[in-house]
């Protein structure tokens, strides 16, 4: 089923017309009603009126990451505080966390964004979804919830963790749809499994999975444990949660809900935009969010963009499985992590060697970990081993609290940690994603 | 007077053990009485050494990370009840025990209870007020 036909399968002359003119919108109330942007464009030496085809946006100046916490917590809004009726942060792990401000307006089409999405997989107002994103701060829980009650379906809104519970509520509420973390849907298989619960004998049929990557190769293992069809969902805090982008059926690509988010692709060295079926780095410009619009906003994340005709009907570009990212950025468990921030924690810790190594491992239990391993100093090292193990728990909990992720703490020899001129190895990702 | 003895910490892999007691014999230090500690990711290596400065100088410079610390080391006697002797004082003053182990000195064939407590010199006035005998060095 396709959630809205006239959007969804529009002739791409005539979506071109329809994105300039609500670039041109939001292009215009973001310079009127936002001190941020009203400076970054006149800088640039553009205003609003020179935007007068697609292609002028090139000549607005992009928006990172940094200029997002830099005008924390309400820098971006182009409408009265009044007007915001919901608040997403991202989790906040360096201290100054993203934020997603949504007005009514932006609500119903984030709800649609994601309720598009489900359609997209097969979902209709007769599923049962379990949505087993996290609810609170965290989009992917409320995301799925809005486009779930967008579409009409029945939600479960049982968030992650409490694994029984998950898979009693598939059996008892004859759950459809499962919305979750990849990881987390390989977890809940094997925990059937040892559960002796059999999933074929269940109504689950589709999941739609994101918040962290995945390959080809966890797709047919999902597909197979679950006895299911798996899709990628593709979204993220700054734009909207999921709902940016989504697998349909052919399970080819990631289906952009262009007439929202307005896709490009540029090098990330230069800046400049790249022709589609080119690789490079994923710019969003929302072009209907009114409460804090993003002007082509870098991701950093690594796909390409493609628009040969599907098979679903649909017309809308469609960007490839994410390929990577143009930073440092880990995505442990759907939490994202820098090392940077684990380093200042380290900074901050009395004792502590600022070298460092951090290991990402997906493990038997198919859940991503985390491994730190520190350089114990004469200043913290006790001839007790209790006081040795109290630091490992300190640490631990310090980085639990201000990241959200679990770890498992190594101390090593002072030295032992590799010294490498220029860039350090800090992370070794041993994931097989 | 207290004894000193020197920890270091070892990470749980093979040869380290070898690599800080070839140093250190490489150095002329001889070892007096020793245990390690181990827990599942790292060991602590405790040490009693004939010469505490040089020995930390070597481990230094060797990149081990060492640290020296006051510890109790108590005659006590080779029979039955030897050491429950020594328990009970600590227990009857309520000084807690963080470990111990035992050596051998080697001037006069003495056994020894090396320990350390939370509070060195609380134990040692206790120590000696019940008429046991301390040393603070080996050699």
């Amino acid at each position: 089923m396709i959630f809205n036909p006239t959007a969804e399968c529009m002739p791409t002359e005539e979506r071109k017309a329809l994105q300039l003119k609500k670039l041109q919108e939001t292009v215009s109330r973001a310079y009127k009603n936002c001190a941020f942007y009203k400076d970054k464009l006149d800088r640039a030496g553009i205003k609003p009126d020179d935007i007068r085809s697609l292609e002028d946006i090139a000549r607005i100046p992009f928006t990172t990451k940094d200029e997002l916490r830099e005008t924390y917590p309400y820098g971006l809004l182009s409408v009265p505080l009044s007007e915001i009726k919901e608040i997403h942060t991202s989790s906040g792990t360096t201290g100054i966390p993203v934020v997603g401000a949504y007005t009514e307006h932006d609500l119903k089409m984030w709800g649609e964004s994601a309720a598009r999405c489900l359609a997209m997989t097969g979902a209709t107002r007769d599923d049962v979804i379990q949505n087993g994103y996290g609810y609170g701060l965290f989009t992917g829980g409320l995301g799925i919830h809005h486009g779930g009650r967008t579409l009409g379906a029945t939600v479960i809104p049982i968030s992650a963790g409490n694994t029984p519970r998950h898979l009693q509520m598939i059996k008892d509420f004859g759950t459809t749809t499962l919305t979750c973390t990849p990881s987390y849907a390989l977890y809940l298989a094997e925990a059937a499994q040892e559960a002796g619960l059999d999933l074929k004998e269940t109504k689950l049929c589709r999941g739609l999975f994101g918040a962290e990557p995945w390959s080809e190769n966890m797709r047919l293992q999902i597909e197979k444990r679950l006895n299911i069809k798996a899709y990628d969902i593709y979204g993220l805090t700054e734009i909207v949660g999921p709902g940016v982008a989504c697998e349909c059926t052919e399970q080819h690509g990631l289906h952009v809900q262009e007439d929202f988010f307005y896709p490009e692709i540029i090098d990330p060295e230069t800046g400049e935009v790249l022709p589609e079926g080119e690789k490079g780095e994923l710019v969003f410009t929302t072009i209907d969010k009114t409460g804090a619009p993003l002007l082509r906003y870098r991701t950093k994340d690594i796909t390409y963009l493609f628009r040969e005709p599907c098979a679903c009907g649909r017309t809308t570009v469609r960007i490839h499985r994410l390929m990577g990212r143009n930073d440092d950025m880990l995505i442990i468990r759907g939490v994202n992590v820098f090392p940077s921030q684990i380093e200042e924690i380290l900074a901050a810790t009395k004792g502590l060697q600022p070298h460092y190594q951090i290991i990402v491992d997906r493990t038997g239990n198919h859940l991503d970990s985390i491994e730190l391993r520190v350089e114990v100093d004469e200043s913290i090292f006790s001839d007790e081993t209790k006081k040795m193990e109290a630091i490992r728990q300190n640490l631990a909990e310090i980085i639990k609290s201000r990241l959200g992720i679990n770890t498992k703490i190594t101390l090593m020899e002072p030295k032992s940690i590799e010294r490498s001129i220029g860039k350090a190895q800090r992370v070794i990702d041993r994931r097989k994603i | 007077m207290a004894l000193k003895q020197i920890s270091v910490f070892l990470e749980n892999k093979s040869g380290r053990l070898a690599d800080v007691t070839k140093a250190l014999g490489d150095a002329g230090i001889n070892l007096l009485g020793m245990t390690i500690a181990d827990t599942a990711d790292f060991g602590i290596l405790r040490i009693i050494v004939t010469d505490t400065e040089k020995t930390m100088k070597v481990l230094t410079d060797n990149h081990f990370t060492a640290k020296m610390t006051d510890v109790l080391a108590i005659e006590v006697d080779d029979r039955p009840n030897g050491l429950s002797h020594v328990m009970d004082i600590f227990c009857k003053n309520k000084i807690n025990i963080e470990y111990l182990y035992f050596t051998v000195d080697r001037r006069n064939g003495k056994h020894l209870v090396i320990l350390k407590t939370e509070n060195t010199n609380q134990a040692l006035s206790v120590i000696n007020s019940n008429g046991l005998s301390t040393l603070s060095s080996l050699e």
